[in-house]
């Protein structure tokens, strides 16, 4: 079986790492989690209290932590444009702001995202693998990745099988994964676990291993097309899972909560829980994102409150 | 002896177990006052209060003293409200605001009760809910009118449609009159929200009793939440607030305090809202009521819609 395998993982992160081998563990022996527990422990991050100039510098972090996201059928390259400029001027009334960290897209609109952020140094990620349900054969989504990458997308957003997932076939999801990240290249694969089809913090756990072991450079909560999307709790459990695997293997495995995370206030919740789970390695946009697209405009009104004293409207701040 | 005393105050239960009658010592069960925000009754986040006082100093209530944020918040909340209640049909508007005042009607007693509380006489105070049904009603009538007399079709020099309709500003934040408490609070408001707009208003601070209880009002009339939202609190600390926040379209003021209506003139030119001081309106009379109030807070928008002019013909509309 797979949990008696012994496997040669590449690793292709930035980071320097020697490469590694590791026994891949019995998944169906993937640590249970007390909900409980993790709901009340989700809960005690936001009662940190954060204000002036730590706030300041809280929101220009998870600004250059954002995936700006733009993920339906009505895309345009026009659109997709206009959210690469907006991506690189986020806005132009204050100065000294960071670009966010990538812009996230179909695998047909990578050529345009590309071209339009060139020289910029923001990422282009793309989602493949028959995004969002997965429901496509493995040589489809092979290909569907393979054009991607070939258009120049410097990060893969996949979705797992979560059909084949709840049926217990592991094996067929680690294989998956496995196939992706090595169709992938050199662009860093994230693998998307849509937790609110999973179910429960168990398989959230379970799912986040699985990832981990079969190659993963990140793990991201949701596609967003269905709710729940990213919460704390379910975030809290695939960061312990990412430390854990940190633990056993040496390996830094990234993280994106995606999906509902639209205020400011949330998004600095979710970096004291980052720095208290996984702490200041996993503090930059290399280890950590936001995966949101109305995020962004209200870190920067909360910003621009900072500076000025009143509270912003919504008109006076690009729309995206 | 002791035990004795404790038996006869104690509530007399009858064989079966059910009460035949309370005790004579029954505690009454007093309302709290809380602010109306989205359509909740949430206490301030500030957990602040103050104690309102009647002309004698008897304590009426523990008051809600809010807060920045709970300002924030009612205008998160009205802005969110604005695109359904702008677009709801005129005449359903009218509708929701006569079931306002049919709400008002029936909890009439109520009311004045309070009023008696903050120092009205009891003929001045049914005086005034009289007043404020009616005048509920009167704007209710408006909703689906004004438009039509304050719209025009413009005369112009080119193959043009020219017309000019109202159309409701946005979220108005309001600081009601502070001594017709419950009148005054109506005057106000109904032509905000008769003509489309949301609101988040300041009730007054020595008088707020009835601003409360005019939010239950209208929480069970089929308004949308957060079309209106009352905040209590004291007035020096919440004007600059009202009147500085960017997505707040436009600001009425009714007191006379010169030094409050320069600072909001000044802070209102941030986002050119308007400004509008309802300071010397007796509320009691007819002069209280008028479309005028309703235009306030409207902006003109003029289309210019091309038409065929063929040959010389002339207009074809």
């Amino acid at each position: 079986m797979i949990g008696s395998l012994l496997i040669l993982v590449k690793l292709k992160t930035d980071m320097p790492q020697t490469k590694s081998i590791f026994p891949i563990p019995d998944f169906t022996l993937s640590p249970r989690i007390d909900q409980v527990g993790v709901e009340e422990r989700a809960s005690r991050f936001t009662k940190r209290s954060i204000k002036k100039e730590s706030k300041l510098k809280g929101l220009k972090l998870v600004l250059n932590m954002i995936d700006l996201t733009t993920l339906e059928g009505k895309d345009t390259d026009g659109k997709v444009k206009q959210l690469c400029y907006k991506a690189m001027h986020p806005h132009d009334a204050l100065a000294g702001l960071p670009t966010v960290a990538a812009i996230c897209v179909y695998p047909t609109m990578v050529k345009v995202a590309k071209k339009a952020l060139e020289g910029s140094g923001i990422k282009v990620a793309s989602v493949a693998t028959a995004f969002p349900s997965g429901q496509a054969p493995k040589e489809i989504k092979i290909r569907d990745t393979k054009y991607a990458v070939a258009n120049g997308a410097d990060e893969v957003d996949m979705v797992i099988s979560r059909g084949k997932f709840h049926a217990g076939e592991y094996n067929f999801v680690f294989d998956e994964i496995a196939a992706i990240k090595e169709a992938c290249g050199e662009a860093r694969l994230k693998v998307i676990l849509e937790t609110g089809e999973l179910g429960t913090f168990d398989k959230v756990r379970r799912a986040s291993d699985i990832a981990m072991y079969a190659g993963a450079d990140f793990i991201k909560t949701s596609t967003g097309k269905i709710q729940p999307a990213a919460t704390m709790p379910v975030t809290l459990v695939m960061l312990e899972a990412i430390r854990d695997f940190y633990y056993k293997t040496g390996r830094m495995v990234g993280m994106k909560p995606a999906g509902g995370i639209s205020k400011s206030k949330l998004a600095l919740h979710y970096l004291v829980m980052v720095k208290e789970v996984l702490g200041e390695e996993w503090l930059n946009n290399h280890w950590f994102r936001f995966g949101a697209s109305s995020l962004a405009n209200d870190v920067l009104m909360q910003m621009m409150k900072e500076k000025t004293g009143v509270y912003q409207a919504a008109n006076y701040f690009s729309v995206d | 002896m002791e035990k004795q005393e404790l038996k006869k105050s104690s509530l007399s239960i009858s064989e079966n177990g059910i009460e035949k009658k309370t005790s004579s010592k029954r505690l009454e069960v007093l309302k709290t006052y809380k602010i109306y925000i989205g359509g909740q009754f949430p206490r301030t986040e500030s957990g602040r209060y103050y104690v309102a006082k009647n002309a004698e100093g008897k304590q009426l209530a523990n008051v809600c003293l809010s807060s920045r944020k709970d300002f924030r918040d009612a205008v998160v909340a009205a802005r969110g409200a604005f695109g359904g209640w702008s677009n709801r049909a005129a005449f359903n508007r009218g509708q929701i605001l006569y079931r306002m005042a049919e709400m008002l009607e029936g909890r009439k007693g109520q009311f004045i009760e309070e009023l008696m509380h903050q120092d009205s006489s009891k003929a001045k105070a049914e005086k005034e809910v009289n007043l404020a049904i009616d005048r509920l009603i009167y704007y209710a009538g408006w909703c689906d009118k004004f438009q039509q007399v304050f719209s025009a079709v413009n005369p112009v020099a080119s193959s043009h449609f020219n017309f000019s309709v109202p159309e409701p500003t946005g979220v108005v934040s309001v600081i009601v009159p502070q001594n017709d408490s419950l009148l005054g609070l109506v005057s106000v408001i109904a032509p905000v929200i008769a003509g489309g707009n949301t609101c988040v208003v300041l009730a007054s601070e020595s008088k707020p009793l009835c601003a409360v209880t005019f939010a239950e009002v209208i929480n069970s009339s089929d308004m949308p939440g957060a079309v209106v939202n009352i905040l209590t609190g004291k007035v020096a600390e919440h004007a600059p607030w009202f009147v500085d926040h960017m997505d707040v379209n436009a600001t009425i003021y009714c007191e006379k305090d010169s030094t409050v209506q320069k600072m909001m003139r000044e802070k209102s030119a941030l986002n050119v809202k308007r400004v509008f001081f309802y300071d010397s309106i007796n509320w009691n009379t007819d002069e209280g009521q008028s479309p005028y109030f309703i235009m306030d807070t409207q902006e003109i928008k003029t289309t210019w819609h091309p038409i065929e002019n063929i040959a010389g013909s002339g207009a074809g509309y």
